[in-house]
């Protein structure tokens, strides 16, 4: 097989990893806030993303070192090109990273809401700006040709239009229901009849939205007609969302849904093909998978070295899931998590220190 | 400011500040995991608190670890798009693999070590902190083997029709995971990480004796604060003795690959030899070179650095001026005459000596934590608390400017010529790797912003840790004094690492 194109499905591969598991651990961080009740179910809803999201999120790091080292002049051009967008993508996601592993440290109810809003605010910023920036990937950009360099010269304002502003409602609404179906997945009690109840609401928007956005797509931006197989595929599995989230088949509801958003990457990717950043100036400019990629050697080290490695990150991410199967509810969290803001004593000098003992 | 500088500043103040967090978690890890280990196989009390004091101190430090590494994995793109596309097909690849090989091993297990307890059997959870360990290991490998080919590149080609630097066929591959300045960086940042963890335990159980002793809680002192001390000191002992001789390695490479930072480190002028190891030198070491001035220095130790003799023919080192004089002939043609190919002396001399010399604090916390300590002693004498505190930031600091001396001392290069074959076009200059379509304004901003944000977040990450060194550990059984019936439930009697939030 022509490396450059299997390299091209790879990273689709990747990003589709990061879509569907990061994806619900936005989901759950936009919730935070609005939808927890009090302290309880806050900590039902960390906890549901606690073991994992880690891992979810490094798929994501693994795309953009996969770009950088199959494809160079995509990293380049598509990451010194969104500059702006990619930067608040960058400090929401390590506000929230600090939110989720520090909010349990000390236990003040200030200093947790704090970290809430952070944690909220952190989820809603990436899921809006991812859905622009894939918008953009299908739309086109204002891409150059500079001595011999792909270079997108249109600056930050140049990256919002309708069709990626509507991108971006797309991907919030369809993590948003992600995340609400994954809670009625994965907890029990009345979080789980709230989150089935909500995600039942939500995917009905997300049909009308997602698909509104897929169909625009695919009509004025898609140069194939089999993209419309994904489409359909996307819509369909949206649909079985709606009903399957009717009945509370939660399993299935939460397959269906990432299902759509395999399916949404393999129209994203789809429209783009055979080119990595299309160019909306002329597309002479558009840089293609063959123009962007590395030299042969490099990709046979990396297609050996991805070939070894993915498997056994599945089997050992999935055993992950599958140790922490169990629903959580609110019955489980224990009593005060972390230490005083104030240390007991102030010196600490043969004070009894009652507060550990947990 | 242009956006070269500006970018450039953004770079070293995001690289610095997570090469703060590094060596942490990269020497606590694996310590962490030892005392966990301990816990499982004796059962000892001291080792559950062990574990559990030092697990929350390693989550804390973790968290901003993750945190400012991703910036990192887009920074190349963002800021330096134009050495992206000269070097990405061969610097992307080691990066790469290190999220495969390593960010999903430690995030994964990190995960489980957290949330696990109870659901896997002790020995495997205990497992989950030692992959943890190795991911982090792994991780500074691969990171290492991307920086090292930037510092001495080797395995690749020119290709002037993509105008880039290629992999030299597959066999380039296992060149640049081979490479010489690798093997050096590696084991010269790790065991410079674990001289950073095993200060860190050490200080802080040092002056926990002395805080435990004189709250009167002798015992506590003794079973659990020594045995933690004692892990420390010796991890203190093994990393710095590997300091030192991976360090002795690096110089003689340095020499051989990069002699304008050896000399520039060493304020060396005009070449010469059996050059002495300058202590300390005055004059406008950041201006004309000729105005440095020697004070105290010991003879001969800069040639044997970078040579392996202290006089005679072999002991010659070229000075900057000669160097600057070669490489403007070299590269006329390419770069034209008024490139500076000298570094920031004033930077190199210091940070090189900073460095080096910051580690003494942690020599004298070793000897006298080993003398106090020794044969089953406790102490409770307020100078060695005192010095506990003080020794403990060194290392961190020390590493950093290691990391200036070696990222500063290679300037003007981003990519340095390989002196093999010099003029094979695998380099380039700093200047040349910046983006071309970022604005100065939008560099500024995100340089401001990021700034802020990790100064924000440093000082809570700060507090943080010094709050959790302050509350010490849960009492131990014998030393309880609560009445017996109100620990009760099952998780009383059974001490569990609670890291789940
Ligand atoms: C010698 C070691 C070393 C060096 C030189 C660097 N890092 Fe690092 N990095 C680590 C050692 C490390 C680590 C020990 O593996 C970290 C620190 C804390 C942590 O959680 O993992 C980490 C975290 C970390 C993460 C988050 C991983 C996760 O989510 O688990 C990323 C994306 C990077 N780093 C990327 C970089 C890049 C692009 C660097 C180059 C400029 C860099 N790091 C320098
Ligand atoms: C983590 C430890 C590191 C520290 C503390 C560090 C520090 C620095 C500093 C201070 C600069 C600025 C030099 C100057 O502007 O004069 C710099 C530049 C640079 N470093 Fe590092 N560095 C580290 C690791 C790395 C690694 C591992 C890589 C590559 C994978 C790297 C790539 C670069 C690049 C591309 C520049 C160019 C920007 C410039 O020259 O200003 N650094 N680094
Ligand atoms: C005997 C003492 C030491 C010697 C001779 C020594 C030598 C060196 C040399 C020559 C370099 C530059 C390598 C290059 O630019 O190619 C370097 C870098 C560095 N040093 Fe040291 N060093 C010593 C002690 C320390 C200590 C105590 C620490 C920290 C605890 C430390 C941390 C570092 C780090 C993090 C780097 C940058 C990474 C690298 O290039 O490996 N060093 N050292």
């Amino acid at each position: 097989m022509d490396l450059p194109l299997l390299w091209f499905l790879l990273i689709a591969v990747l990003w589709t990893g990061y879509l569907v598991l990061e994806g619900f651990d936005f989901g759950v961080g936009m919730l935070l806030k609005p939808f927890a009740r009090d302290e309880k179910e806050r900590r039902v809803l960390l906890r549901s993303i606690g073991p994992v999201w880690d891992g979810n999120e490094v798929w994501l790091l693994t795309a953009g070192g996969a770009t950088f080292a199959a494809f160079p002049e995509w990293y380049a051009t598509m990451f010194s090109g969104m500059y702006l967008p990619l930067l608040l993508i960058l400090l929401a996601l390590i506000v929230r990273v600090c939110a989720i592993e520090w909010r349990a440290k000390i236990d003040d109810p200030v200093w947790r809401n704090r970290w809430d809003w952070a944690h909220t605010i952190g989820a809603w910023l990436p899921a809006v700006l991812w859905g622009v920036a894939f918008a953009n990937l299908v739309q086109g950009m204002e891409i150059e040709v500079i001595d011999g360099n792909h270079q997108l010269v249109g600056g930050f304002f140049s990256l919002l239009t309708p069709f990626t502003l509507l991108g971006g409602v797309m991907t919030a609404v369809v993590f948003l229901t992600h995340g609400a179906v994954f809670l009625a997945l994965k907890t029990d009690g009345e979080v789980r009849e709230r989150a089935g109840a909500l995600a039942q609401r939500l995917s009905v928007v997300s049909v009308v939205v997602a698909g509104a956005w897929a169909v625009w797509a695919q009509l004025a931006f898609s140069a194939h007609v089999w993209t419309w197989a994904p489409l359909a595929v996307a819509a369909s599995a949206l649909v079985g969302v709606v009903v399957t989230t009717r009945a509370r088949r939660e399993g299935w509801a939460f397959t269906l849904n990432a299902l759509a958003i395999v399916a949404a990457v393999v129209l994203i990717f789809g429209t783009m093909f055979p080119n990595v950043m299309p160019s909306s100036i002329d597309p002479a400019f558009s840089l293609s998978i063959d123009a962007a990629a590395s030299s042969q050697a490099t990709m046979q080290v990396m297609s050996v070295v991805a070939l070894v490695l993915v498997p056994v990150v599945l089997a050992y991410q999935g055993w992950t899931y599958w140790v922490f199967r169990k629903r959580i509810s609110t019955h489980e969290i224990g009593g005060h998590a972390g230490l005083s803001p104030q240390p007991a004593g102030s010196e600490g000098h043969g004070e009894p220190r009652g507060t550990l003992i947990r | 400011m242009e956006a070269l500088d500006l970018a450039r500043w953004q770079f070293g103040i995001t690289t610095v500040y997570h090469f703060i967090l590094v060596p942490l978690t990269i020497g606590l890890s694996p310590l962490v995991a030892i005392m966990h280990t301990a816990w499982v196989r004796t059962g000892n009390e001291r080792w559950h608190r062990l574990t559990k004091f030092f697990g929350k101190v390693l989550l804390i430090n973790f968290a901003l670890g993750v945190a400012t590494g991703i910036v990192q994995e887009f920074q190349f793109g963002m800021n330096w798009s134009e050495y992206s596309r000269f070097v990405g097909d061969i610097f992307g690849a080691p990066l790469a693999i290190e999220a495969l090989a390593a960010f999903f091993l430690e995030s994964t297990f990190l995960g489980l070590w957290i949330f696990g307890e109870g659901k896997l059997p002790k020995w495997l959870h205990s497992a989950c902190i030692w992959a943890v360990a190795v991911g982090t290991t792994l991780s500074a490998y691969w990171i290492l083997a991307a920086n090292s080919w930037m510092q001495h590149p080797v395995g690749a080609v020119f290709n002037p029709e993509t105008g880039r630097a290629e992999l030299d066929g597959v066999g380039g591959f296992l060149e640049v995971i081979t490479n010489n300045t690798l093997v050096a960086a590696f084991t010269h940042t790790l065991t410079a990480s674990w001289l950073v963890a095993g200060t860190f335990v050490a200080g802080i159980c040092g002056w926990w004796i002395v805080r435990s002793v004189r709250a009167e809680r002798e015992h506590e002192a003794r079973q659990v604060w020594r045995t933690g001390a004692y892990v420390g000191l010796v991890t203190m002992l093994v990393a710095g003795v590997g300091v030192g001789i991976t360090g002795d390695f690096q110089g003689k490479l340095m020499y051989e690959q990069q002699p304008m930072k050896m000399s520039a480190a060493e304020g060396h002028v005009e070449g010469g030899e059996a050059v002495p190891f300058s202590l300390l030198a005055i004059g406008d070491l950041s201006g004309d070179p000729e105005n440095v001035r020697h004070l105290i220095k010991i003879p001969g130790v800069t040639s044997f650095l970078g040579t392996g003799s202290f006089t005679g023919e072999d002991s010659y080192l070229p000075g900057v001026n000669d160097l600057q004089e070669e490489y403007t002939l070299r590269y006329a043609d390419q770069f034209g005459t008024d490139v500076d190919y000298i570094p920031n002396l004033a930077v190199t001399y210091w940070s090189f000596r900073l460095m080096i010399g910051l580690a003494a604090f942690s020599a004298a916390l070793a000897v006298a934590g080993l003398w106090l300590l020794r044969r089953g002693r406790v102490t409770d004498a307020t100078w060695f608390s005192r010095l506990c505190l003080v020794a403990l930031p060194m290392p961190f600091l020390a590493s950093s400017f290691g990391w200036i001396f070696t990222e500063m001392g290679r300037q003007p290069w981003v990519v340095h010529p390989n002196p093999a074959n010099p003029v094979d076009q695998v380099y380039m200059l700093t200047q040349d790797g910046v983006s071309t379509v970022v604005p100065a304004g939008t560099v500024l901003t995100s340089m401001v912003v990021f700034t802020l944000l990790y100064a924000a977040l440093g000082v809570v990450w700060f507090l943080l840790i010094k709050r959790y060194v302050r509350e010490g550990v849960e009492p131990l059984a014998e030393d309880r004094t609560d009445e017996p019936d109100e620990v009760t439930g099952s998780e009383a009697l059974e001490p569990t690492l609670s890291f789940a939030y």
